[in-house]
């Protein structure tokens, strides 16, 4: 009788995978529960636990050259996040009004580089800048973070304007609206919360990426995770934890109030 | 510009106040100058001679970069065929097979069971897989040097609880560079064939059971076909990245494991030879695209399987 009931009752002819689930949730947050954990060692090895200790905390936050490359970050972040999405709110309307064969090319080339390896795209962006005499550092990181957030943020946008009842432009135009003020009016306020999600997600693929940055960074160019990396290549303290213990707050952070915002206004 | 462009808006039925493509064009130039600007230089950079010091290319063609992937000059000039770069390249592959596979292997069983929990759980089961996604995959790498290293908590409870003597030396081996693959790419896996299997009706698996069908056969005959697409899209999409690693093969494989990401990085910096190292990202977009097309042959393929097999049923 239960049976009929459906879903859940077959998990039972499964049992498996109830137990590989748990695992699988485990195996995908243990590391960075480790990760957190030992950002709280008072000891300078890190795997090897002494004590509590927030010194490590204010060891990172009151190092120069780290603040450095956290206003770098944040530098690129911001400036990437606020470009990707301008371009992509345009995309994404222009993209309605394509020819079939200009939206296969938009669309292809909008999509590349997620699906272009990315040491490729790194190297790629890197033989561009040097050929053209372009100096590498910030801006040639934001630049090339642009190109990569883009998808990113034209996603939810899309979704939002899809969502949209053409009658609303329709109305707009019979009472005599011109198109730049639909725009601001009504197609912009309709699309925000796309926009903000977008920007939102942007925001952390720029902060978060660390290949292309290293690539790019030149000389005064290093981002936090390139810090980082050099870190962990030179010795490994618990100051790496606890600067990625912050980093990974800050990615968990902003993508659930993407998601609160992208659900909410559905 | 502007007369062909009239017609062609009210052929599409374009009401006024919608914007035209002209609201795309920016994003289209930024485009072309930094997605595939840099895939032509790269693909130019690769028949370039290299820069007699330091950075760059000089500009003669040649296909020495191409001959330097099957063939290795001794000191006296002498070539013998030695197709290292090859080597690596297949190696490489390899390691992403073997990665997409054990993906595949975890995330069959989370899919479904993720798709057979109450509605209202689904989303944020799926959130939970899709959040480490959206963390540094910096930090995540960085995670297993701490884990598997030879102090890291699991040599230390082996070690305390004394069933091991010496630690045993995980790090740096190619048992560590495929854990921080699999474990960078998981999620790929897991939300294409939980997109399969949520669409899937779970009642025709309990008609499979009613009908005196074993579990096997159950997933095998029954699931399993249904969830092919999803499957498909996963090796994909965790085979590609899992090609162009730089990060796991760098910091857990140490020097021992090398794909070919961290010798394109090497021909870029400290190697300085720009053109094999071109030459050498010209053969990971081929594979890319050879994997690309493969991938449309089988799912237009598997389609048209699938309508057969509906079909079928209906007759």
């Amino acid at each position: 009788m239960s049976r009929a009931r459906g879903t859940g009752e077959s998990l039972k002819n499964f049992p498996l995978f109830g137990l590989v689930s748990a695992l699988v949730f485990a195996f995908l947050y243990v590391p960075l529960v480790f990760v957190v954990g030992y950002s709280f060692n008072s000891n300078r090895v890190v795997t090897i636990w002494k004590g509590f200790s927030l010194d490590w905390y204010v060891d990172v936050l009151t190092n120069d050259d780290i603040q450095r490359a956290l206003m770098n970050s944040l530098r690129v972040a911001v400036v990437a996040t606020i470009l990707s999405v301008v371009l992509a709110t345009g995309l994404a309307i222009g993209l309605l009004r394509m020819a079939r064969s200009g939206r296969t090319f938009a669309w292809s080339l909008i999509m590349a580089p997620l699906i272009i390896p990315e040491i490729v795209f790194a190297i790629g962006t890197l033989a561009l800048f040097v050929q053209v005499r372009f100096p590498l550092g910030v801006e040639a990181i934001t630049l090339a973070h642009t190109a990569f957030c883009i998808p990113f943020a034209l996603l939810p946008i899309r979704a939002r304007l899809r969502g949209v009842d053409l009658a609303v432009y329709e109305a707009a135009a019979d009472l005599g609206a011109h198109e730049w003020t639909i725009f601001r009016r009504i197609t912009l306020p309709l699309l925000m919360p796309g926009i903000v999600a977008g920007a939102l997600l942007a925001f952390i693929i720029s902060l978060d990426d660390f290949l292309v940055s290293y690539f790019l960074a030149g000389a005064g160019g290093t981002t936090l995770p390139v810090y980082i990396f050099g870190m962990i290549r030179n010795a490994i303290t618990p100051g790496v934890n606890a600067l990625s213990t912050l980093l990974l707050l800050a990615s968990v952070i902003i993508v659930t109030l993407s998601y609160i915002i992208t659900r909410r206004k559905r | 510009m502007s007369t062909t462009e009239a017609p062609r808006r009210r052929r599409r039925g374009g009401r006024a106040g919608q914007g035209s493509w002209w609201a795309g064009a920016p994003g289209l130039v930024f485009l072309i100058a930094l997605v595939l600007a840099p895939l032509v230089i790269i693909v130019i950079y690769s028949f370039l001679n290299r820069a007699k010091l330091g950075v760059g290319v000089k500009w003669t063609f040649t296909v020495q970069p191409y001959v330097e992937l099957f063939y290795s000059e001794s000191l006296s000039g002498e070539k013998s065929f030695d197709p290292v770069y090859l080597q690596i390249l297949l190696n490489s592959a390899l390691y992403s097979l073997v990665t997409a596979l054990v993906c595949l292997a975890l995330s069959v069983p989370i899919a479904i069971w993720i798709a057979t929990r109450p509605a209202r759980w689904r989303t944020a089961l799926v959130f939970l897989v899709t959040i480490p996604f959206w963390t540094s995959l910096l930090i995540r790498t960085y995670a297993w040097v701490i884990i598997l290293n030879d102090n890291g908590p699991i040599n230390g409870a082996l070690t305390g609880v004394g069933l091991l003597q010496q630690p045993i030396p995980m790090l740096y081996t190619p048992f560590a560079t495929t854990v921080g693959l699999v474990y960078s790419f998981l999620p790929f896996m897991i939300l294409p064939i939980y997109a399969s299997a949520e669409r899937f009706d779970f009642r025709l698996a309990e008609a499979a059971y009613d009908l005196g069908a074993t579990r096997l056969t159950v997933l095998w005959r029954i699931v399993m076909p249904a969830i092919r697409p999803g499957v498909i899209a996963g090796l994909i999409l965790v085979f590609i990245p899992a090609l162009g690693s730089y990060l796991a093969p760098e910091l857990l494989g140490g020097g021992k494991t090398s794909m070919i990401a961290n010798v394109i990085a090497a021909q870029f910096g400290a190697s300085r030879n720009w053109p094999l190292g071109a030459a050498l990202s010209v053969m990971v977009l081929v594979i890319t695209m050879l994997v690309l097309v493969a991938f449309a042959v089988v799912t237009r393929r598997s389609s048209r399987d699938g309508n057969r097999q509906q079909l079928e049923s209906f007759l």
